[in-house]
């Protein structure tokens, strides 16, 4: 069950496979992976396989639960490797930096690091970002497969195992890989389901498809410039080229100064 | 005033601008440094690169600096001060209602005051609300959900302290809330941007048009599916302007959206000032069009028309600006001295 227990034939270098772990981890607000947005600072492997991970974010006030969410989901990723004897994952200068940093040292819930802040736990919201993801991946497919010439007639009716026959350029098998990497959020996965349906499971009509897709429009426009702006920010924020170690010593500085 | 090659002159409103004091001596703690520290990074992240400041003129800049981006270097004929209070990050706090009536009390033609409440604030603030509307005559105010106050770190425009606080505003004649929304509002499993909150605000206050800025952002996608159900709900141009230069594609994607969903009347320019500055934001706005890809993809065009109703003609509408009357009194304080004279000689 583990895909990543293999990469040791693969991969001999166990730095290359926890990065290549993290790459899979996304930002759930703008679908995209935090190596490649260049969060993570550093992913070492220490004498007694235990992985050190250090991630900064665009700006300090960076919304306290995708914090958590994507120090959780590189914790579990790279947990997964079966020579991993232990994570930590090191948040640095950011408002919640501490309490996150002792949540995820602890092994603790996001509602136990953050007590009466949090009335819940984070699947609600997990799940609203998996429905955008989902959305905007469909838009770039839909798109896509508008432009290589089917009409909605074609693409409303069209079934999980017909999208996969289709005869598609590099761009548009990697534009399906994606997609179907969120298809499960919407509904299960079966040969005979409709490729393409709604956030509610629901179908698609070819008379309505028009104002459907300019819906999904709002979505994948909202997103992308979110990624803009973030990646703006944290260009700004950190010297990119040169390689960024946050040192214990960083963090005490911004406590004391509280 | 913009003036167009063909000489029209276009009436500019900025309906976002702040008189700020950033500055190291002003911070209480490292959430002030690092609160002006973030808006420096938006500055240095989408100016261009002539058009940035050194950071002590960002963390405080003087009211003659201001004037001149404004209405000298700049195009505003008139500029909207939206105060911040932050006084939990900020010993005199970070802009207030007091700080920019100073603005409005040296320029009076020039600047529209508004003031800023705090639910949180209790009575205190429902005093403070009288005495600014008494004191300036506002019919405006700034709302930021998202700061930190003592030990609670935002709010909703629904809680039931924020209704008494609309429903004061209200009857005080206060019509125009600009709603600011920034991470943090608890509780902190649920989105930290949510804002949904300005859809049951604004449905239940139809007294009051709810500006919501940087449009949404980053809920972008959320916010025009509440703008278009609610006719009260307009669109702050704040924080997307700026792409049109670093990230044009993007900008056109989000002005179409824009235009699709809440039409033309419902955008208001505004420059964020000091985090950018009226020349190169309106410059570059009047030279831009919708590339044709994204026109044939949304349907939309920015035409010249379109442009002078976002710049100016929407917020005259909602402060109730007569702009003829206003160009007057502009230009016999001297306001359009320092363009050519077929200009200030006009009208």
């Amino acid at each position: 069950m583990n895909v990543y227990a293999d990469l040791n034939s693969v991969m001999p270098d166990r730095q290359a496979q926890v990065w290549a772990c993290l790459q899979s981890v996304t930002d759930p607000e703008l679908d995209e992976s935090v190596v490649e947005l260049n969060f993570v600072t550093n992913a070492d492997v220490d004498a007694d396989n235990h992985v050190h991970i250090g991630f900064r974010l665009p700006t300090y006030w960076c919304a306290a639960n995708f914090s958590f969410l994507m120090a959780d989901d590189m914790r579990q990723a790279v947990t997964a490797l079966d020579w991993v004897k232990g994570v930590t994952v090191v948040l640095g200068e950011h408002m919640y930096a501490d309490k996150i940093n002792a949540g995820l040292s602890q092994g603790l819930s996001f509602e136990d690091t953050f007590g009466a802040e949090a009335d819940g736990n984070l699947d609600e919201l997990r799940q609203t970002f998996l429905v955008k993801a989902f959305q905007r991946r469909q838009l770039a497919l839909l798109k896509h497969l508008s432009a290589s010439g089917h009409d909605p007639e074609k693409l409303v009716a069209l079934t999980l195992s017909d999208l996969e026959c289709l005869t598609l350029d590099g761009e548009g098998q990697k534009l399906v890989q994606r997609y179907m990497e969120r298809r499960h959020v919407v509904g299960p996965i079966r040969p005979d389901a409709l490729a393409f349906t709604t956030s509610e499971g629901a179908a698609l009509k070819s008379d309505t498809y028009a104002t459907y897709v300019s819906g999904l429009r709002r979505v994948g426009v909202n997103a992308e410039f979110n990624g803009a702006l973030c990646r703006g920010l944290l260009a700004v924020r950190f010297d990119l080229d040169t390689p960024y170690v946050p040192t214990p010593e960083k963090h005490v500085t911004s406590q004391t100064a509280v | 005033m913009y003036r167009t090659a063909k000489g029209e002159e276009i009436f500019v409103i900025d309906g976002h601008t702040h008189f700020w004091d950033g500055s190291p001596a002003n911070q209480k703690n490292v959430h002030g440094k690092q609160f002006i520290e973030c808006f420096f990074a938006y500055h240095n992240g989408l100016s261009p690169a002539e058009e940035r400041w050194p950071k002590d003129k960002f963390e405080k800049y003087s009211a003659e600096n201001m004037f001149n981006d404004l209405f000298i270097n700049g195009y505003d004929d008139m500029a909207i001060l939206q105060p911040t209070y932050l006084t939990d990050f900020y010993t005199n706090g970070f802009n207030t209602t007091e700080r920019s009536a100073e603005m409005k009390k040296a320029h009076p033609d020039r600047f529209i005051l508004n003031t800023a409440f705090d639910p949180r604030d209790g009575t205190k603030g429902l005093e403070h609300m009288h005495e600014m509307v008494e004191k300036h005559k506002i019919t405006g105010a700034k709302i930021y959900t998202a700061e930190w106050k003592g030990e609670s770190r935002g709010y909703k425009l629904t809680d039931k302290a924020s209704y008494k606080f609309l429903e004061t505003a209200q009857k005080l004649g206060i019509k125009n809330l600009h709603i600011h929304k920034g991470p943090t509002i608890l509780p902190l499993n649920r989105d930290a941007f949510d804002v949904r909150d300005v859809d049951d605000a604004a449905t239940d206050f139809q007294g009051m048009n709810f500006i919501v800025e940087h449009c949404g952002l980053p809920r972008l996608d959320d916010f025009c599916w509440i703008a278009t159900q609610e006719t009260n709900v307009y669109a702050g141009l704040a924080v997307a302007l700026p792409f049109i230069h670093s990230r044009p594609a993007y900008f056109a994607h989000i002005i179409s959206e824009l235009l699709f969903w809440l039409g033309p009347d419902k955008i208001l320019y505004g420059s964020d000032y000091g985090i950018w500055t009226p020349k190169w934001l309106v410059d570059k706005f009047m030279a831009f069009e919708i590339p044709d890809d994204v026109s044939k993809e949304t349907g939309q065009v920015l035409t010249h028309e379109i442009k002078t109703k976002i710049l100016g003609l929407n917020a005259a509408k909602l402060y109730g600006i007569d702009i003829e009357a206003q160009k007057k009194k502009i230009k016999a304080g001297g306001g359009y001295a320092h363009l050519s004279e077929a200009v200030h000689t006009k009208g």
